[in-house]
């Protein structure tokens, strides 16, 4: 402590004037690597001649960007305009990144999205794998994905509210922000709700912090409608609004079919007409959820087949057997009823009881 | 005169960028930060103000400086420092803690000699800048 003001007369170094100090390395002191940055922000490598060429096809194979892509078109059945709009942004960045190679310095490029359609057509599903997918195309630094319902944002008392949006932003930075039913946020018939408050949060930090984190709203079209239209602030700050269409006949033939193969499960080949006819009643029905109704399907369909064996007259069971689905599993639903409003659900044994996992929630 | 607590700090004061590497480099071993701050820089002052809670869960450093940033502007006249906690069972403690920012002037401290019996001398350190009231220590110049 002896004459601790002289001994330890650090020269201040001009705290406060603005000039970076880089090149500043502490020999084996705990120098983290810098965090990966946007390339939008430097790029990779930072100038090249105005009159120099760059070949995009090979920028386009060094980033692994079509990798990513055909994964998404290999494991994802239909969705067209999702793709198109996912195959664009992955255009953007790639030129934005050449682009900052040139010295051309852009904004970074507005990626909040917000996705609407029907139930069971797949937004979630694509909301987890953007996280990953823009990770990949250098856009977020962590690419996490945290999900979010209204539960997480809004608070239950004045002042309570804008803690809890904030903390979960800024886990979210870096990556991924999903809201989930985010027309939940706004609740017009109340007045003093605390949604409209974490609205305002979300909006500010979209709108400072767009490099940071990647906003994706989801809900069913018609709630986002009016949603938007009470916070037409947060219309505007979304860029990317894709509408997922409903699946086909043929598309959802295909969705069943990945799941039973996900299951271990494979359709006999006289359970195809069966399954076409069962989708396409199912496509009639009130509350068909398009995937998640195939989904119930599909699990509603393996009950039917173990019990098909195990109260089979034969006991012994092959492979082919387990794996199998055969036209009687389907035809048990209630949905080939000749009467469709059957009053007595579940008189089938596992017929759909009570429909829990088709309702639009 | 420049104080000299936690880590880096007989360096020159780290931009945003070094602050953002350090953060980084926390949260890549798990630990959790929080902002802390103070206008009463003693040695001894081992509690500084905390700037909210701990933040635990956090994947990237942008969180953190958003709260840095904000302690910052709040209290432009005040120490501002980065707690990071190791809260591993045998470490259990502040694994890493820097200063990011300190108010320009910085008077210093006053160094007093007590005589007591046997000509036994203790010493006491009392920073200049606590002589006024809190709030009013750092005078934004």
């Amino acid at each position: 402590m002896r004459g601790g003001d002289e001994m330890c007369a650090v020269r201040m170094n001009g705290l406060g004037d603005g000039s970076p100090r880089r090149g500043f390395a502490m020999p084996g002191s705990a120098v983290a690597p810098t965090p990966e940055v946007a390339p939008v922000d430097d790029g990779a490598a930072p100038s090249l001649a105005p009159d120099a060429v760059v070949d995009l096809a090979a920028e386009r194979s060094a980033t692994g960007v079509d990798g990513v892509l055909d994964a998404l078109d290999a494991e994802l059945v239909g969705l067209a305009p999702v793709k198109a709009r996912i195959a664009e942004i992955a255009a953007l960045l790639l030129v934005d990144r050449t682009r900052a190679r040139f010295g051309i310095t852009t904004a970074p490029p507005n990626l909040h999205m917000c996705f609407t359609g029907g139930p069971g057509t797949g937004k979630t599903t694509v909301a987890l794998r953007m996280a990953g997918l823009l990770h990949r195309l250098g856009y977020l630094r962590r690419g996490h994905l945290v999900t979010v319902t209204r539960d997480d944002l809004v608070g239950q008392y004045v002042g309570h509210t804008a803690p809890k949006t904030r903390d979960v932003l800024k886990r979210a930075m870096g990556g991924v922000l999903f809201i989930d039913e985010a027309y939940y946020l706004h609740k017009a018939e109340n007045e003093r709700d605390y949604g409209s408050e974490s609205i305002e949060i979300l909006l500010q930090v979209m709108e400072n912090h767009r490099d940071d984190v990647v906003v994706i709203l989801a809900g069913y079209a018609a709630e986002m409608d009016v949603f938007f239209r009470s916070n037409p602030g947060m219309s505007s700050r979304i860029a990317h609004h894709i509408t997922f269409p409903a699946y086909t006949v043929d598309e959802l033939e295909q969705i069943a079919d990945r799941m039973a193969d996900q299951l271990g499960y494979v359709f006999a080949p006289d359970t195809r007409p069966v399954l076409r006819d069962y989708l396409e009643r199912r496509m009639a029905r009130p509350r068909f959820a398009n995937a998640r109704s195939v989904r119930n399907a599909v699990e509603r369909a393996r009950l039917r087949q173990a019990r098909r064996l195990v109260d089979g007259a034969d006991p012994r069971v092959d492979r082919d057997a387990l794996t199998t689905i055969e036209p009687a599993d389907l035809l048990a639903s209630r949905v080939f009823d000749p009467e469709p409003d059957g009053t007595e659900p579940g008189e089938r044994g596992t017929a759909e009881g009570c429909g829990s996992g088709t309702m639009p929630e | 005169m420049r104080i000299t607590q936690g880590t880096f700090s007989h360096l020159p004061d780290l931009t945003d960028d070094e602050i953002t590497a350090q953060i980084a480099y926390c949260l890549d071993n798990g630990w959790p930060l929080s902002v802390e701050f103070t206008d009463d820089p003693h040695p001894r002052n081992t509690y500084w103000e905390m700037w909210g809670l701990p933040m635990f869960d956090l994947a990237d450093p942008a969180g953190v400086m958003l709260e840095v940033d904000t302690c910052r502007t709040s209290h432009p006249d005040c120490y501002v420092k980065l707690n990071a906690y190791d809260a591993r069972l045998g470490r259990q403690t502040t694994a890493l803690s820097f200063i990011v920012q300190r108010p320009e002037p910085e008077p210093g401290f006053r160094l007093d000699r007590h005589e007591g019996a046997d000509r036994r001398i203790t010493y006491t350190t009392t920073s200049y800048a606590t002589g006024r009231p809190q709030g009013e220590r750092y005078p934004a110049t």
